[in-house]
């Protein structure tokens, strides 16, 4: 009788702190988010979203963080989809030998353990430095590239795995090359992995800072063309949010733009989730 | 050769091509940070460098030593998964083992979302709530210290782990839980005695995923722990070897040693991060060996 009592309260404990965790997790999300949206959104104004900041009239505003954010999130992208999606087309439709196929995925691993302040570092040293281009968005976005490179191959791995292998060998059975048949079937039914790969690369894009700081800086002038954008520095809302609190004691913009950037998040996930289900569904 | 031989060979190539930028990129990070964090080592000292206990770059006698910023990486990489992990774990066997499928439709959604929560958003939460909090609690000057920064990257580590336990502890398969209940141990038992266990080296994955997470993490931790070159002591204001990087990088003049030695610290760093990596790949092959 005593040993079972023993047992029922320890079992008893146990889920008690089981529970008690779990809601420990779910209240601090709830927390967070309540705290940074009081005090965000009364702050988000027209004025703040439509100016840039100016010194004369003492106002602040965040427009041209939100185009940078924008221009970064499109080079980025632009550069490193076609580079993820074809290394991992290489990896499971061509690499034929194992060994190196080990190291590309081993790499790509290893760039996903590397933390951003590492390849804010090297982008530095690297694109700003060495090749020259200064401290820009072009810099930031090479640095960015390196950096979701994993992203995009990972999930884009997943989904060709699951393309039936019975398309490949019809398609190549009817006699269409290998290039034809990865064009034409292969890529067209994994699309929506990669449509994954590519909200989950825009998520660490717009919550990416360190690595930004250093390569893109956190200039607040708005470009008056496409090429003028991506030769100078400018700062993304993430790197803005770090500069209005810790070095300009700005603390209601900074709240605004991090209610901004949850919403952003949020957005994000709900989308990818909607590509995730599309995924499973085939 | 026909028109679509020749473009068969070329897409060969180009993805070839694809394949290689990721060994490319690992090798370029790599000497990069040895290029660039070799020459202050050479000047200040391998051992006056890695033990030497003060930091001061911008003295008139200026010196470099920077383990205060290595044992607060390592004390504060500890304390977060001291909290971290047990809070992780339990949320993970809670999700994977115990919850109501439709709470756990309710809180699944919720751990992603605070994994996609950017750091510098922890940052601020931190440095409005958190700070003041731990200012006010122990009484003390300045709430900037190693604690906050421990908590903050409590909280940021917390995804990574509950993700990873959660999948392994699904993987576990059904007959172990089965034949452990059949021999009459509760539901909670069985949980604990039989599907962590069998679970264990993909939680230790997760563990591991965290720690790399806490020691490389900069922006948050920046904006909480005070950044003055202490030894770690839990109501110190701190310096990581993340933030000793960051706090000094936009004024170091270019080719300064101060600058080289930030570098310095960029490649100690990467070799933290390294070994980190490297326990992980053991880990999951020793997982997948069983």
């Amino acid at each position: 009788m005593k040993h079972a009592t023993k047992r029922k309260i320890k079992g008893g404990i146990l889920k008690g702190l089981v529970y008690f965790c779990a809601a420990f997790t779910v209240l601090i999300l709830i927390a967070l988010l309540g705290y940074i949206f009081v005090r965000g959104i009364p702050n988000i104004t027209w004025q703040l979203l439509s100016t840039r900041p100016s010194a004369i009239r003492d106002t602040i505003g965040i427009l041209p963080n939100i185009l940078n954010t924008l221009y970064i999130i499109l080079l980025t992208l632009l550069i490193a989809l076609p580079l993820g999606v074809g290394a991992a087309v290489y990896l499971t439709e061509y690499a034929k030998n194992k060994k190196f196929a080990r190291i590309v995925e081993f790499t790509t691993e290893t760039l996903s353990g590397i933390p951003s302040i590492i390849y804010g570092l090297v982008g530095m040293l690297f694109f700003v430095k060495m090749l020259n281009f200064g401290t820009s968005l072009l810099s930031g976005s090479l640095t960015l590239v390196i950096m979701i490179l994993p992203t995009i191959i990972r999930t884009t791995q997943e989904s060709l795995k699951t393309v039936p292998a019975s398309y490949r060998e019809g398609a190549l059975g009817l006699g269409a090359t290998k290039w034809y048949m990865i064009r034409t079937i292969v890529l067209p039914s994994s699309i929506s992995g990669i449509v994954t790969g590519c909200i989950l690369s825009v998520g660490r894009i717009v919550g990416e800072s360190a690595a930004l700081l250093f390569t893109a800086g956190s200039a607040t002038i708005i470009a008056d063309g496409l090429i003028s954008a991506y030769t100078r520095g400018g700062g993304t809302l993430s790197v803005a949010l770090y500069i209005y609190a810790s070095e300009r004691a700005e603390f209601e913009v900074a709240f605004a733009i991090a209610a901004i950037l949850l919403v952003m998040v949020f957005i994000l996930n709900c989308l990818a989730k909607l590509a995730g289900k599309k995924l499973n569904r085939g | 050769m026909k028109v679509k031989h020749i473009v068969e060979r070329v897409m060969n190539a180009v993805f070839f091509l694809c394949g290689i930028v990721s060994i490319a990129a690992v090798l370029l990070i790599t000497l990069y940070m040895i290029i660039a964090g070799l020459p202050a080592i050479k000047e200040i000292g391998l051992f006056d460098f890695l033990f030497g206990t003060v930091w001061q770059s911008t003295a008139a006698d200026p010196k470099f030593g920077i383990l205060p910023f290595i044992m607060t990486s390592i004390w504060g990489t500890i304390g977060a998964v001291i909290i971290g992990v047990p809070i992780g774990l339990f949320t993970a066997i809670f999700l994977a083992k115990m919850a109501p499928p439709k709470v756990a439709a309710v809180v699944h959604p919720a751990v992603e979302l605070l994994a996609g929560i950017p750091s510098v958003v922890y940052g601020l939460i931190g440095m409005m709530v958190l700070v003041p909090a731990i200012m006010n609690i122990f009484d003390l000057k300045s709430g900037s210290c190693l604690l906050a920064a421990i908590l903050v990257l409590a909280v940021m580590i917390l995804p990574g782990i509950i993700s990873v336990s959660e999948t392994a502890l699904k993987a576990v398969p059904k007959e172990y839980e089965e034949a452990s209940l059949g021999l009459g141990a509760t539901w909670t038992e069985t949980v604990f005695k039989v599907s962590v266990p069998a679970a264990k080296s993909g939680i230790a994955a997760g563990i591991v995923l965290g720690v790399g997470r806490a020691v490389g993490e900069a922006m948050a931790v920046i904006m909480v722990a005070g950044n003055v070159a202490n030894m770690p002591g839990l109501f110190k204001s701190v310096r990581f070897l993340t933030t000793a990087i960051a706090s000094e990088m936009s004024y170091a003049a270019d080719g300064s040693l101060q600058r080289n030695a930030l570098f310095s610290i960029g490649l100690v760093l990467f070799c933290f991060i390294m070994i980190i990596n490297g326990v992980l790949g053991l880990v999951l092959k020793k997982g997948e060996k069983k």
